[in-house]
């Protein structure tokens, strides 16, 4: 049996190791001299880096995302956190539909969800706008942080609000004295979530946004160029990026409270 | 009859956001996506219209059918093989690891899901190349050079790459979740390893198995960069149909009845996968 669980941790090993492979390897390669890395290595180099954000084009995809981010993680916690107090305060008919309509949309191909936008903004005049790319990245990371508030809902005694009503506190004020501290770890970690939703994507971006490129869609039409060691140093970038926001979300709404 | 009720501001505030913005801007333009298939194409410009046209002409090309055969049964194959080489993993995770350290492994898991699958794919690009880091290690020992990209295989590594990990961590939760004392009750009543993995195991966590299968399906047949980076785009696949036909001209309508195909096929699946998951309870 010990033959058997060690065996297991060694496939558990390689397993992460093929998912991981790829984010490693951009960072080492973002070091490396060579144009077409292989073994052995070349030698150090941050000549990657200098080069691509020495690039106008670069600074201004940068400023984008960040726009499109900021923008996409008020919005869509807003509303994700709206719909999870719905559902965890109300009952009422169409609540599965209502709820279909909260989840259903990441499950969508981003390439059809590209096409639609791409075809409506069209038609209503916002499409190459950021607007119309931050109005499909709500549409995107919405979900996420209405699954996150919900979680965070589940945990309350929902006695607690009816308390408050009871000592005479209107429901405005309930919500803000009981509800939303009780909720305000997951509403931050909705933000750090929905920002990295929003950073890294590019399908939909790229279909929308027409010369307002974000940066994800700055890699891909880098490209379909050339092999061009830059995609790695603006990888890590990105990847650092997002990996620091993800694990803050997660840091925030899984930590043991001491007070709890 | 119901009775009416004073308006109820409060209500309302939390209840709409949800409904107007996905609904403006999620449900609206899928029914614009299915309305325009019926639309016209003249001097480059859509034109309102009721013909069928772009579903007669899409749905008459051969073009269009090698590809849908081709995407569906890669996202078929990527969902049994991710299922199947994601278990292991998954069954060490969920039964011979501590609780810390499996929590710890599954919160690993989620940051891939969420860092762009981009740049993760151009990294594949470098290192599966003729020349690259994977051949010069084969080639030490007398192996290859083997061709990796731009073919069948080149695909599915990026496809492994975008689904294992979600794979992995609907099979731990359904794994993690079996009553222990069921399997120690059939290891006590003489069933062999084998016997209490199938008999026991397996059909307790079939919902987070089918669903992980699921998903590895969902995301396989929309996703565009392995075809397109790592699989060489030839022959294409529906979503560089799509991108394709969009991009190039501006043959948007016959690109909708692409999606709309492929939403319909993705129904048909999900349906039948939701039966399996949850289908069956008494």
């Amino acid at each position: 049996m010990k033959a058997v669980s060690a065996l297991g941790r060694v496939y558990l090993a390689a397993l992460f190791l093929f998912i991981f492979a790829p984010i490693a390897a951009s960072f080492v390669f973002s070091f490396n001299s060579d144009r077409f890395p292989t073994l052995p290595l070349g030698h150090f180099t941050t000549e990657w880096y200098a080069r691509a954000f020495s690039r106008p084009e670069v600074w201004e995809a940068i400023r984008n995302s960040l726009i499109v981010a900021a923008a996409t993680s008020v919005l869509s916690t807003f509303i994700g956190f709206a719909t999870a107090y719905t559902d965890f305060r109300y009952g009422f008919r169409f609540k599965q539909a209502y709820l279909a309509l909260a989840l259903l949309p990441p499950t969508l191909p981003l390439v059809i969800l590209g096409l639609a936008m791409l075809a409506w903004l069209s038609q209503v005049g916002l499409s190459g706008t950021l607007a119309g790319i931050i109005i499909a990245h709500v549409v995107l990371a919405t979900p996420f942080a209405m699954a996150i508030c919900r979680l965070r809902l589940n945990q309350i005694d929902p006695s607690l609000e009816a308390a408050a009503w009871n000592l005479g506190a209107g429901q405005w004020m309930a919500m803000r004295h009981v509800i939303l501290p009780f909720c305000a770890p997951a509403i931050l970690s909705a933000l750090c979530l929905t920002a990295a939703v929003s950073f890294d994507e590019f399908v939909v971006a790229w279909f929308v946004s027409g010369l307002n490129r974000t940066v994800p869609v700055m890699i891909l039409e880098i490209l379909q160029g050339n092999v061009d060691p830059q995609i790695n140093a603006i990888g890590t970038v990105v990847f650092l990026t997002s990996m620091t926001l993800v694990i803050a979300a997660q840091v925030l709404i899984f930590r043991k409270r001491r007070h709890e | 009859m119901r009775t009416s009720r004073p308006l109820d501001v409060y209500r309302l505030v939390w209840r709409l956001p949800l409904l107007v913005w996905q609904g403006a801007f999620f449900v609206v333009p899928l029914a614009f996506l299915a309305a325009m298939t019926f639309w016209l194409v003249q001097n480059y410009r859509m034109e309102p219209a009721f013909v069928l046209t772009n579903w007669q002409k899409t749905l008459g090309r051969s073009v269009f059918w090698d590809a849908y055969w081709l995407t569906l049964g890669r996202a078929l194959l990527a969902g049994v093989l991710a299922s199947v080489v994601a278990f292991p993993a998954s069954y060490t995770l969920a039964f011979r690891m501590g609780d810390s350290a499996r929590r710890f492994a599954l919160m690993c898991l989620v940051v891939p899901f969420f860092t762009s699958f981009l740049v993760r794919a151009y990294a594949w690009q470098v290192i599966l190349a003729e020349g690259g880091p994977v051949n010069a290690a084969l080639g030490t020992i007398g192996l290859g050079p083997f061709t990796m990209l731009n073919s069948g295989f080149g695909a599915m590594v990026g496809y492994l790459t975008l689904v294992l990990p979600l794979v992995v961590i609907f099979q731990t939760w359904s794994l993690a979740a079996i009553d222990r004392s069921l399997i120690e009750a059939a290891g006590n009543l003489g069933a062999s390893p084998g016997r209490v993995l199938v008999s026991v195991i397996l059909p307790a966590a079939r919902t987070g198995l089918v669903l992980g299968a699921l998903f590895a399906f969902i995301m396989t047949f929309g996703d565009f960069v392995s075809p397109f980076y790592l699989g060489g785009s030839k022959p294409p696949t529906l979503t560089i149909l799509i991108i394709d036909t969009t991009k190039s001209g501006q043959q948007w309508p016959r690109a909708a009845v692409v999606a709309l195909m492929m939403i319909a096929t993705l129904f048909a699946v999900a349906a039948a996968a939701l039966r399996a998951a949850y289908g069956g309870r008494r």
